[in-house]
């Protein structure tokens, strides 16, 4: 495939910028427009843009960690999540919150644990699954 | 609008159902997309449709303001979107896989990997009936 | 020992014996016979528990199981359950002995052990049992482990077609039963045997309870083998001998007696039961005896006369008077030690000549001294010669019907069976052993002493308790009777009671008894044919014709169903919606409200215009390209509408989701088989109707749930109190999240799976690929 040194030049730059984004969304996400869910699936984009624009292979070497344990992650988070109240003698999934807000992160409890999870899941399922294609 | 919507969803219906029926696998793929636009899109203008008010509390306040866009069948849609992507994808493979083992897409060729395409023999009265009494 | 610990562990272990048996038998080889300690265990534990019982006491322990279902592990142990679970676990820990002898070397034996335990775990658990669901249970997992047992030589045709023949009849009658147990649950509000018998007036009151009986008589006949469902059990003789003594003999088929035992007092006064349980046990009590006339195989003969047995039972539970009760028990406990041993004995004939045919064997006791010994004692029972028990329980038979409103009917009906039992306790305890031996040289031999020992000790049982005939009215009759009456029996057997009326007929039914038996060789032939003329007309012609005409139907309508056409499958879900749609609208009268109409904006037009256009198009379209352009424009749009309609979030996500869809297909289009011009115009139109049908279904459906909508409260409860609970500002998120979390835990769950089976997909196949033809693989990177 021929590559266009315009996208790729992009794509280097862009990807970090939107990974950044995405974490703004997730972190964001329970007081205004985000979540876990949209920044899982832009901070996705931002992966597979990079592939595309380099190679699925550039993109593996760039992962820290392999895309399936991303989703083991993920949907342990969330679900430990859940457990945490169950420690504290609570309902499974009963939200747990810091009083105090953390600074740039704002307030913190199990249900941005949950999101976290579902962030994960998400970039997971969909990079594992479009990698797979791409290296077939 | 409403009445627009729902004759949008009911004719994405219809030709998601139309595709559905082709003999083509890669038609019914097709057919999947489109049903879930439509249930998707059915879902959503179920609900009143109110243009510009999210369902967000505004940061001095305990309530949204007085009309808002009701929050129920956007999370569904919300967690739908993302499942039929997952849909889609594990259906695109799953075709591609089945047109390569079996070198066809006509639905109407692979009738005997669903059914048993020689007669079932059933077993006569004297083959049941062992010794009498 | 706590009766807890006792009874459900009894059933766990059982249960986890069973499974490891087959390991065990691998390990220990011919030790591991030494499996019969875990019956003798419990038998011992329930020896040491009649004092107890039989001073009126009973064990009880309950653990709630499923509460929802109203079903709990409820045991109970009381006099009837004990003498059940004597004879389960007694004869039990023999018949693994005598089968680790019997199957040496046999290549299933192993399993044979795994089944035998599990069976004598079910058993016991249907006897231990106070809730009637849980008696279903273990009820069914007998009917399940006798099916294996039967199918045992699952290479053999025959064995594999009785064995689903005893398990279609006894599981339909068990699901007859449990329909019984659902009504008698509904009339009493439980399920708890004890309940349903102290509301036994309540029961009997009411309009259901017939029919309640006579589904729980159905399960209680075929597993009893009762007239017309009898058929079962002779070719269930396929299963190894060890089996038919233990389940076709000695326990399993005494389930349905059991249970009629067990609910005479709830059902003993409805005005049906003396009729139907009569009749039933009088008519299945003569034909048995009758129809093993014509037997010639030992394992057939006593098969029949089984069922004669099984049938007396439940007529004198049917006769329902005090007397008639202590009958029932006693002829229960005789006839299992009896049979018992001779069902061994033919097993030991088998092994030491290979043949069962009384025609051919003769003269063979004394190269199997043992086996005669045990042959003879249990025949002298059968026979009712005395001081066997079997004499004992014959003479209480007489008693009982001589004091019915019947005597001479009763009385003579009974003689006809008893002189067929007497005969067939000659050929079967008598013939083969001391008769002249037939044309054939058999060359028998002794087997080890697994193969005598067990059934001397039943045999020699029965000379026990009917030397000491106190010792068995004591200790085992009077306890069961009591269970069953409901109330105190005494219970006094005795050997010697004068010269009575019963002591008459016991003696000319001696006579007739041995006379027939001598005639053997004129009389059979003449019998045999008789009954083969018949045969046609009998319930086990009606099996096969039955079976076959509902395998026919499944056939039918299964190739009318399962057509294997998508087409016609999704076709007819749709066409069935619309119909079932358009039923209930207008059964519950709903109209379809039109919307008030706003005038649209100029972008709302757009966007549908677009979204209509390319939905129109894409049914046409003939390019893979097109299609997917098509696709994305109809998909941005709708992420338009969101947009404008309040959704951010939504709109958020259908834009990533549409350019992620983008790429996956980009990867996968070309190597994606072309579109193709497939269905015929005909068909084309026929699914432009079904499709259009569907469409205006959905429209309407839309607009009718769009004019009910006005008061959504579960939208107001998010939204109230998604700041003061959840800490939430973005209430969509808060849903996901926190409100209905557990939803989305499960929606991620389910992604990572479609993620796994993507991945699984591509890796398998391409392990094997090198096999498949891949056609128009070209799309190579």
């Amino acid at each position: 495939m021929q590559r266009s040194i315009l996208l790729s030049f992009a794509a280097r730059y862009l990807m970090p910028l939107m990974l950044v984004f995405s974490v703004f969304l997730l972190i964001r996400g329970h007081n205004e427009v985000g979540g876990g869910f949209a920044g899982g699936l832009v901070a996705t984009s931002a992966l597979m843009l990079y592939a595309i624009a380099l190679s699925p292979a550039a993109l593996r070497k760039l992962l820290p960690v392999e895309p399936r344990l991303l989703i083991s992650i993920g949907l342990l988070s969330a679900f430990s999540s859940g457990v945490i109240p169950m420690l504290a003698g609570k309902p499974f999934m009963t939200g747990l919150w810091l009083k105090s807000p953390i600074p740039v992160i704002g307030k913190v409890g199990t249900p941005l644990l949950f999101d976290t999870g579902v962030y994960l899941v998400v970039i997971g399922v969909v990079v594992w699954i479009l990698l797979t294609l791409a290296e077939e | 609008m409403v009445l627009l919507l729902a004759i949008t969803a009911g004719v994405l219906f219809a030709s998601a159902i139309y595709m559905i029926l082709r003999r083509s696998l890669m038609k019914i793929l097709v057919g999947l997309l489109l049903i879930s636009y439509a249930v998707n899109l059915l879902l959503f203008a179920s609900a009143d449709l109110i243009p510009a008010r999210p369902a967000l509390v505004a940061a001095d306040s305990l309530l949204p303001p007085a009309t808002y866009a009701d929050p129920v069948p956007q999370a569904l849609i919300l967690t739908a979107i993302v499942i039929s992507f997952g849909l889609t994808a594990f259906a695109v493979v799953l075709m591609r896989q089945v047109y390569g083992t079996l070198g066809t897409d006509d639905l109407y060729e692979m009738r005997c990997t669903d059914v048993p395409c020689q007669e079932v023999e059933i077993a006569s009265e004297e083959e049941l009936l062992e010794e009498p009494l | 020992m706590d009766p807890l610990i006792l009874l459900t562990g009894t059933v766990l272990s059982g249960i986890l014996l069973a499974a490891c048996a087959p390991l065990l038998y691998r390990r220990l080889g011919a030790y591991a016979a030494g499996l019969a300690l875990f019956p003798l265990a419990i038998f011992i534990q329930l020896c040491l528990a009649i004092p107890a019982l039989a001073a009126g006491a009973t064990w009880q322990a309950a653990l709630p199981w499923v509460p929802s279902l109203g079903l709990s592990l409820n045991v109970k142990l009381d006099g009837l359950g004990l003498v059940m679970a004597l004879l389960i676990s007694g004869i039990g820990a023999l018949v693994i002995i005598y089968g680790g002898a019997y199957l040496k070397g046999h290549p299933f034996l192993g399993r044979f052990y795994s089944l035998v335990i599990l069976f004598m775990t079910a058993m016991l658990g249907v006897v231990l049992s106070n809730n009637a669901l849980l008696l279903f249970v273990f009820w069914e997992l007998t009917s399940i482990s006798s099916f294996f047992l039967i199918g045992f030589e699952h290479h053999k045709a025959n064995a594999r077609a009785a064995a689903w023949q005893a398990l279609l009849v006894t599981g339909s009658g068990g699901l007859a039963m449990l329909a019984g147990f659902a009504l008698l649950g509904k009339i009493t509000g439980s399920f708890e045997i004890s309940q349903w018998i102290e509301s036994s007036a309540a029961v009997i009151a009411h309009p259901l309870a017939p029919a309640a009986f006579l589904l729980i008589l159905a399960g209680a006949a075929t597993k009893s083998a009762q007239f017309p469902f009898h058929f079962w059990l002779p070719n269930a003789m396929e299963a190894p001998t060890p089996v038919s003594a233990y389940l076709h003999s000695a326990t399993m088929v005494k389930a349905g007696v059991y249970l009629l035992a067990r609910l005479f007092p709830v059902f003993g006064g409805l005005a049906l039961w003396p009729v139907v349980v009569t009749t039933l046990g009088l008519v299945t009590l003569v034909g048995g005896a009758l129809l093993a006339l014509a037997q010639t195989d030992l394992k057939r003969l006593l098969a029949y006369t089984t069922i004669s047995a099984l049938g007396s039972m439940v007529f004198f539970l049917g006769l329902g008077t005090s007397l008639a009760v202590k009958t029932a028990v006693a002829v229960l406990i005789a006839h299992a030690l009896y049979k018992g041993a001779l069902f061994l004995v033919a097993g030991s004939v088998d092994h030491g000549t290979g043949t069962r045919d009384i025609a051919i064997l003769g003269g063979i006791g004394r190269a199997m001294p043992f086996t005669a010994a045990a042959a003879g004692l249990a025949g002298l029972s059968m026979a009712g010669i005395p001081p066997l028990l079997g004499f004992i329980a014959k003479e209480l038979m007489y008693e009982t019907t001589l004091e019915s409103t019947l005597p001479a009917l009763l009385s003579g009906l009974l003689l006809v069976a008893n002189v067929g039992m007497v005969a067939v306790a000659g050929w079967v305890g008598y013939r083969p052993f001391w008769g002249q031996p037939g044309q054939e040289d058999l060359h028998p031999h002794e087997g080890s002493a697994g193969l005598w020992l067990p059934p001397i000790l039943l045999a020699a049982l029965s000379l026990l308790l009917g030397a000491f005939p106190q010792l068995a009215g004591k200790w085992l009759v009077a306890p069961a009777a009591q269970a069953v009456w409901q109330a105190t029996l005494s219970v006094k057997l005795s050997i010697w009671h004068g010269l009575t009326p019963m002591l008459g007929l016991s003696a000319l039914t001696l006579l007739l008894g041995i006379g027939l038996s001598a005639a053997r060789q004129r009389l059979q032939p003449a019998i045999a044919r008789f009954w083969h003329a018949l045969a046609k007309f009998g319930p086990a012609a009606l099996y096969p014709r039955s079976l076959h005409t509902v395998l026919s139907f499944a056939a039918w309508q299964t190739n009318l169903l399962q057509s294997g056409y998508l087409r016609l499958y999704v076709g007819s879900i749709i066409l069935f919606t619309v119909v079932l749609a358009i039923f209930t609208m207008a059964r519950q009268s709903i109209q379809l409200v039109l919307p008030t109409i706003s005038p649209p904006r100029f972008y709302d037009v757009i966007l549908i215009g677009i979204i209509l256009t390319a939905a129109f198009l894409v049914t046409r379209a003939r390019s893979r390209l097109a299609t997917m352009a098509l696709l994305g424009s109809i998909g941005f749009s709708i992420a338009v509408i969101f947009l404008l309609y309040s959704a951010p979030d939504l709109a958020m996500v259908q834009f990533a989701i549409e350019t992620l869809t983008v790429i996956l297909f980009v990867l996968v289009l070309y190597r994606l088989p072309k579109f193709k011009q497939l269905s015929s115009q005909s068909a084309k139109i026929t699914d432009m109707l079904v499709a259009l049908m569907g469409g205006i279904l959905m429209t309407g459906l839309m607009l009718i749930v769009s004019a009910h909508n006005s008061d959504a409260h579960l939208a107001r409860y998010f939204v109230e109190n998604s700041l003061p609970l959840a800490n939430g500002r973005n209430i969509v998120n808060v849903i996901l999240v926190d409100f209905r979390g557990f939803d989305t835990m499960g929606e991620i769950t389910v992604l990572s799976i479609a993620a796994l089976g993507v991945f699984s997909l591509i890796k398998l196949a391409a392990g094997g690929k090198k096999k498949r033809q891949v056609p128009l693989a070209r799309g190579k990177k």
